[in-house]
């Protein structure tokens, strides 16, 4: 638990010290929801409803932007060896990882994106579930992308790749994620959408960790 | 004096498609040490590799404590201190951010004093609180072997450790491998410099 | 019993089933063109013209068979790399890497089907329903594989890589279907579903099935042919394919 903990306090002050790639991944999503109205014209009515679809791509994309911070700077030094040959297992130190991975690229999310809500005129309630929908998603998007992270480690044109594994997966988030707040714009209870997002979240907590590590093994052989 | 005993038979490696050796044999007890050597290319690093976990060999059969690497896992991880070409080292944090970082992923914890008192041993007088990328080869090199001061491991598995180090920290560092095997520890290193220390086989590659 | 374990593992290695292969493509051939001509002759002479849709509708006895085997393929390809991961085997390996493909052309003859199918019926090439649009995931799910085996240049790197995104990728078809489904009920605008028609005649299910049945054998066929090639090309520089008629020429 110690070496978790270590874990996730190395990489923050890390990311503390290289602020720019955390900034730029999230410059990233704010401009990325700004492009629609922009391609799609200012009609307020349309874009309230797109609204929700509309942030939560532009949560994927930005995940997808800060997946390659995960492991390949620790691979280029060796440290990620140094990893997997530690006396804690390193399914431990790579659920560790990814946790530090979500505060610095999910929580902002969720930080920001009621605030980039409140352009397209969504009322304060839709708001909150959609802060909450993406509290639980984030996480699992963290927990996904990870395994797709580790694939790709060392890989030729890896950042294009990582988003063409990765994406297909991310589908059951985006539509229960924005499916959550659309329900409650419409007057529905968004109660079921986000229960199976926390259902998916709990899933993948368990099994994410385990396909990363094996990745992770596959790609240091 | 502990018994630990690594044993290695019938161990090959292949690189794409090219066999680097074959059917190699050893054991090592407490006290003694492995000198690997070999022309750049010929597999050394593969085998260090191997005998680590990272890479499964060909054929062949890795044995620490009687049982097969494959299963210990962490446990092997814990008797066990690999220290290879990379600098294994974060950039953005100090030396002492460094150690206490790799200290606690390795279970224990150092405080400042501790971590201080051994980055001095090292060299590294009044370079602790400056991020590592400022520090010179020959320091980052340090910086990496600070570990085999902190981490109580039997095993030492070090792939050209010399590198980079000045001839005052060669010596320093000779000295530590030669304090660790008259400890009980045992060590397997690879490099082209001759080793003034007893009790240690070769094998050439 | 103890005849046939000792027979499955003779032929894990590439060099056995490599004659065995060519032994067997000829007959998957022949079973895939007999079928196929069988479900032809059901979807155009014997299915009766749907009350509601005409003739253009017989275009669901390649559409409904291309889905299956696109799933089909999927979980079988998953299970040859689950299996080489679990047993280490070089040929789970390539036989994963030679389904592929196979399944990614299911895939696309499944989605250009149904744009055929609904561009007469419905006015539009593509409609957003569950089915089209999660075999829309499906075969991005597959260019995901190949990609990725063909972006790592290590073969035995590859084939583990690809296996873990298989078998990620086989847990997450069932939950992707279920939310695109989920999706799609509640949006539910214009309710089009390829697949409601009033009554299923009974013949348009065994053409269906024929087809599938066909689709299968052309397969295997496919895939038996690619991995040969996989096997001549991995397994170069020993001494059994270099003695092979075909290599030494």
């Amino acid at each position: 638990m110690n070496a978790l903990l270590a874990i996730v306090r190395r990489d923050l002050l890390i990311a503390l010290r290289r602020k720019s790639e955390v900034l730029t991944a999230l410059f990233f999503f704010i401009i990325v929801v700004s492009l629609f109205p922009l391609g799609i014209g200012p009609d307020a009515k349309l874009l309230k409803k797109i609204a929700p679809g509309v942030i939560w791509v532009a949560a994927l994309l930005s995940t997808m932007l800060s997946l390659n911070r995960l492991f390949a700077t620790d691979h280029a030094d060796g440290t990620l060896e140094q990893m997997t040959l530690s006396p804690t297992p390193l399914g431990l130190l790579v659920t560790g990882k990814i946790v530090a991975h979500w505060l610095t690229s999910g929580l902002p999310l969720v930080l920001l994106a009621p605030v980039l809500g409140i352009q397209f005129d969504l009322d304060l309630s839709a708001l909150g579930v959609l802060a909450g929908a993406l509290l639980l998603g984030t996480p699992l998007l963290s927990l996904i992308g990870a395994i797709g992270a580790a694939l790709t480690l060392g890989v030729r044109g890896g950042g294009v790749l990582v988003s063409l594994l990765v994406l297909p997966l991310y589908v059951p988030a985006l539509i229960f994620g924005a499916g959550a707040v659309e329900a409650h714009v419409s007057g529905l209870d968004p109660q079921g959408h986000l229960s199976l997002l926390a259902a998916l979240l709990a899933l993948a907590a368990f099994f994410a960790p385990w396909a990363t590590t094996a990745a992770l093994r596959v790609a240091l052989e | 004096m502990h018994g630990f005993m690594l044993s290695v038979s019938g161990l090959s490696c292949v690189r794409g498609e090219r066999r680097l050796f074959s059917d190699l044999s050893f054991e090592l007890g407490a006290g003694e040490w492995l000198h690997v050597q070999g022309e750049n290319g010929a597999g050394k690093t593969t085998l260090l590799r191997a005998l680590v976990g990272l890479s499964a060999p060909a054929e062949g059969e890795i044995r620490w404590r009687g049982q097969p690497i494959r299963d210990l896992a962490e446990d092997y991880g814990r008797d066990m201190l690999y220290l290879g070409h990379y600098g294994a080292v974060k950039e953005e944090l100090t030396p002492l951010e460094n150690l206490r970082f790799s200290a606690e992923l390795d279970g224990r914890t150092l405080d400042d004093a501790e971590a201080i008192a051994v980055l001095h041993r090292f060299g590294l007088k009044g370079r602790e609180e400056l991020p590592v990328r400022f520090l010179s080869a020959g320091q980052k090199r340090r910086v990496l072997l600070s570990r085999l001061a902190t981490r109580q491991s039997p095993l030492w598995i070090l792939d050209e450790p010399f590198t980079a180090l000045d001839v005052k920290a060669v010596d320093m560092l000779s000295g530590m491998i030669g304090a660790h095997l008259a400890g009980g520890g045992m060590a397997i290193l690879t490099s082209h410099q001759t080793m003034p220390l007893p009790g240690g086989r070769a094998i050439k590659l | 019993m103890n005849n046939r374990i000792i027979n499955w593992f003779k032929f894990a290695s590439p060099q056995s089933f490599y004659p065995l292969t060519g032994r067997m493509i000829p007959w998957f051939w022949a079973l895939a063109a007999a079928f196929g001509a069988a479900g032809l002759w059901i979807s155009f002479f014997v299915a009766p013209t749907d009350a509601v849709q005409g003739e253009g509708y017989r275009i669901i006895f390649i559409h409904v068979p291309a889905s299956w085997m696109s799933m089909f393929i999927y979980v079988v390809m998953a299970g040859w790399a689950g299996l080489g991961l679990a047993l280490n085997t070089r040929l789970s390996g390539m036989m994963a890497q030679a389904l592929a493909p196979t399944g990614a052309l299911m895939a696309f003859i499944s989605l250009w089907t149904g744009a055929f199918w609904g561009k007469p019926m419905w006015g539009t090439w593509w409609v957003w329903d569950a089915r089209l649009t999660s075999e829309l995931i499906l075969f991005f799910l597959y260019i995901g594989f190949i990609a990725l085996q063909a972006a790592i240049d290590d073969p035995r790197r590859a084939d583990k890589a690809g296996a873990i995104l298989a078998l990620v990728g086989v847990v997450n078809v069932p939950i992707i279907y279920f939310s695109v489904k989920w999706w799609n009920t509640l949006h539910q605008g214009a309710s089009v579903s390829l697949m409601k028609s009033p009554s299923m005649a009974q013949t348009m299910l065994w053409g269906m099935l024929v087809m599938a049945l066909a689709f299968w054998m052309y397969s295997i066929a496919v895939a038996l042919m690619r991995v040969r090639a996989i096997i001549l090309e991995r397994e170069a520089y020993t001494e059994w394919v270099r003695d092979l008629p075909e290599v030494k020429e």
